[in-house]
């Protein structure tokens, strides 16, 4: 947990840091944040909850608790992983924590728009490559340096060739990741579609 | 890529615009809210100083929070007020339509917006919520979306997007008595596998889906995202059509022929091309229980739990840690498992349908002496045609627990909690670790109609065996 949060801002095209990983398929997001911490109304205090659950009942030995994690920014982990809730509380959490990025075999849907959303890049690699770089964080510490723009992350003796979805990484290279102004500038556009569909003419309360 | 499917369709005529990056700029028909996933979108607005751009394509209504037991203001648990509160402000700021508590129709999002007849064919929905696909039943695109999202679609009413795959799930036959839409469902999440759905929309179609009534529809459409497809969606029909008609905010009159002509020319084309066709046979579904930790994880009523060595690579890792937290051995039988607490509500079967099926078996019947069981119907119209039907009575004299209408236990953000290891037979769609407010509670996901047999005997019970007698 990171004393000072500072949100991810404007274009994102290098992150470095320590990875961390975590080990299980099917992870879902009342796991990455249990339901009851999303009776708030802003998202400020979800990094010390992050997966409160799970690591009490591993009483230390999760991989949020280990010693050698601290301060970790990269996380790694396996199959459709954010699955089930839309709640965006879940990646906050994480980046709360301080993830600035994740790598993965693969991404739930919603989470991973709520990542793309609040500046996380998610990559992808296939499975025994991510259970490579898992086993080598269960043997030493890895640094990863990333560089979004040519999907590569580099160790000391490692180099990764990351996968991205192209629209994803263009946002993130812009700064467009941060959607609204983006949207916003189609104004006229909006105006013309709200006028033009055949569902207006019928529905009158939708003045 | 898909051509001429009514995903297709709707996604192309609320196209706004190319981005820059490759997506697709989306105009959202109707956008609702809750108290959860809106506080902090409302909050960006105003850092970002903007307004909300339509207000009148935003409704609201509050459910994840919401006491069941005693509904009175303020609510005893502070955060649960306080974020009520905050949706009544955020309404009342921006001029949008709130039903709230008392209104007469306030309830589980995805029950309310169908029921007041908003949900129509060829829209496109997002909610700040998963279960958002459950509005697919009736033909429109609709999908789960975080804060972010709903804050872009407060400001501008569009949000960016990727256009997603279509799969048509064919469901041949019809089904067996004793079998409902929530074990077609959860067969299907089994067969296919959660994480089958992602980057993919869900067409469910064939006999066995036209035979099904609106709500069982959306059952199904419900359960989409537990197979990991965002959306999910049933083409349109007479069924469809004799649903909204009448509803408080459905079309009428010459509106109402205007709106069937269209509504019909929606549906997927005969020789429209999918990227994907699954065919499964409905007549071979038998009740379903799910015995681990995802939806995927479910067999009939009559198998047993599967064994290790017979498990794909790929589900082993998932099934190791689903045998662990949920104490169950492989090759163990999930018929007559004991359970502790019986839960009927949710989005996925909260309805009236679904409250009567479960009161048909429960007539002049008890509750086995050790569950506690309860039913939180979907929304306060659900209720209301309830008392009017008298199950009300039939639930409370069976020993069921008659509650005021929200999400309730389905994700235990109010009062109503699994304590310690705890096993429930619940109605609602997800079994995940904690899921229903214990870090160790155990989840079965069934039928209502299961639900109910389960409280009777207080174990795991095959329906069939009573409505047979």
């Amino acid at each position: 947990m990171k004393s000072e949060f500072t949100p991810p801002v404007g274009k994102i095209s290098q992150i470095h840091g320590k990875c961390i990983s975590l080990i299980g398929n099917d992870i879902d997001t009342d796991r990455i944040i249990p339901a009851r911490f999303l009776k708030c109304i802003n998202f400020d205090s979800l990094g010390e909850s992050v997966f409160e659950d799970d690591r009490k009942t591993l009483k230390g030995i999760h991989s949020f608790d280990l010693e050698e994690n601290k301060n970790a920014s990269i996380l790694i982990v396996n199959s459709n992983f954010g699955c089930g809730s839309s709640r965006e509380h879940a990646p906050q959490a994480l980046l709360r924590w301080g993830i600035k990025a994740i790598i993965g075999e693969s991404f739930a849907d919603i989470f991973y728009s709520n990542c793309i959303a609040i500046g996380i890049p998610c990559f992808t690699l296939p499975k025994n490559s991510i259970q490579n770089i898992q086993n080598y964080i269960a043997n030493g510490i890895l640094f990863l340096e990333i560089d979004l723009k040519n999907s590569l992350a580099k160790s000391k003796d490692l180099i990764l060739n990351l996968e991205i979805k192209e629209s994803s990484k263009k946002m993130f290279l812009s700064g467009e990741w941060d959607a609204t102004s983006t949207l916003l500038a189609n104004k006229i556009l909006i105006e013309k579609k709200s006028n033009d569909l055949p569902y207006l003419n019928f529905n009158k309360h939708f003045c | 890529m898909s051509q001429d499917t009514l995903f297709d369709k709707v996604w192309d005529l609320h196209k706004v615009s190319c981005l820059p990056g490759g997506s697709d700029q989306i105009f959202i028909g109707l956008h609702l809210i809750h108290e959860v996933t809106s506080p902090q979108a409302f909050g960006a607005l105003k850092d970002k100083n903007l307004k909300v751009k339509f207000p009148s394509r935003t409704v609201a209504t509050v459910d994840h929070i919401v006491p069941t037991d005693n509904q009175s203001r303020p609510f005893k648990d502070n955060l649960a007020e306080q974020m009520i509160e905050t949706l009544e402000k955020n309404c009342l700021e921006h001029k949008i339509k709130f039903f709230n508590i008392g209104s007469g129709n306030q309830g589980i999002v995805h029950v309310v917006a169908p029921e007041l007849g908003l949900t129509q064919p060829g829209m496109t929905i997002a909610c700040g919520d998963s279960h958002t696909s459950t509005h697919g039943a009736f033909g429109s695109i609709a999908f789960g979306i975080g804060t972010s999202q709903v804050r872009d679609v407060l400001a501008t009413q569009t949000i960016a997007m990727n256009k997603l795959k279509v799969r048509q799930i064919w469901c041949e036959n019809k089904l067996s008595h004793g079998v409902y839409a929530k074990d077609l469902v959860l067969h299907i999440i089994n067969e296919l596998g959660v994480k089958a759905g992602v980057g993919f929309a869900y067409e469910f179609a064939g006999p066995a889906i036209n035979a099904l009534s609106m709500e069982e529809r959306m059952t199904i459409c419900n359960m989409s995202i537990e197979g990991g497809a965002r959306c999910g969606y049933i083409n349109p029909d007479e069924t469809t059509f004799s649903y909204i008609k009448g509803r408080l905010c459905a079309p009428q009159n010459k509106n109402w022929d205007e709106a069937i002509k269209w509504w019909k020319s929606l549906r997927s084309d005969q020789n429209s091309i999918y990227d994907d066709v699954i065919k499964l046979d409905a007549s071979k579904v038998e009740p379903t229980v799910t015995w681990g930790i995802t939806p995927g994880q479910s067999i009939s009523i009559n198998e047993k739990i599967p064994l290790f060595d017979d498990l794909s690579p790929n589900d082993k890792l998932v099934a190791k840690e689903a045998y662990e937290y949920m104490g169950f051995k492989p090759g163990q039988s999930i018929k007559n498992t004991p359970v502790d607490v019986c839960f009927i509500g949710s989005c996925t079967n909260g309805r009236i349908s679904d409250l009567r099926v479960a009161a048909k078996v429960l007539k002049d019947r008890k509750v086995c002496k050790q569950v506690k069981a309860f039913v939180v119907p979907g929304s306060e119209k659900v209720a209301n045609e309830a008392k009017k039907e008298g199950l009300d009575k039939i639930f409370k004299d069976s020993g069921f627990q008659w509650r005021e209408p929200g999400c309730s236990m389905c994700l235990a953000m109010n009062s109503d909690k699994l304590i310690g290891n705890q096993v429930s037979a619940s109605s609602s769609n997800r079994n995940f670790k904690g899921r229903q407010g214990s870090p160790s509670g155990r989840t079965l996901l069934m039928s209502p109609a299961m639900v109910a047999a389960a409280a009777i005997n207080g174990k795991v019970s095959d329906i069939r065996e009573f409505i047979n007698k």
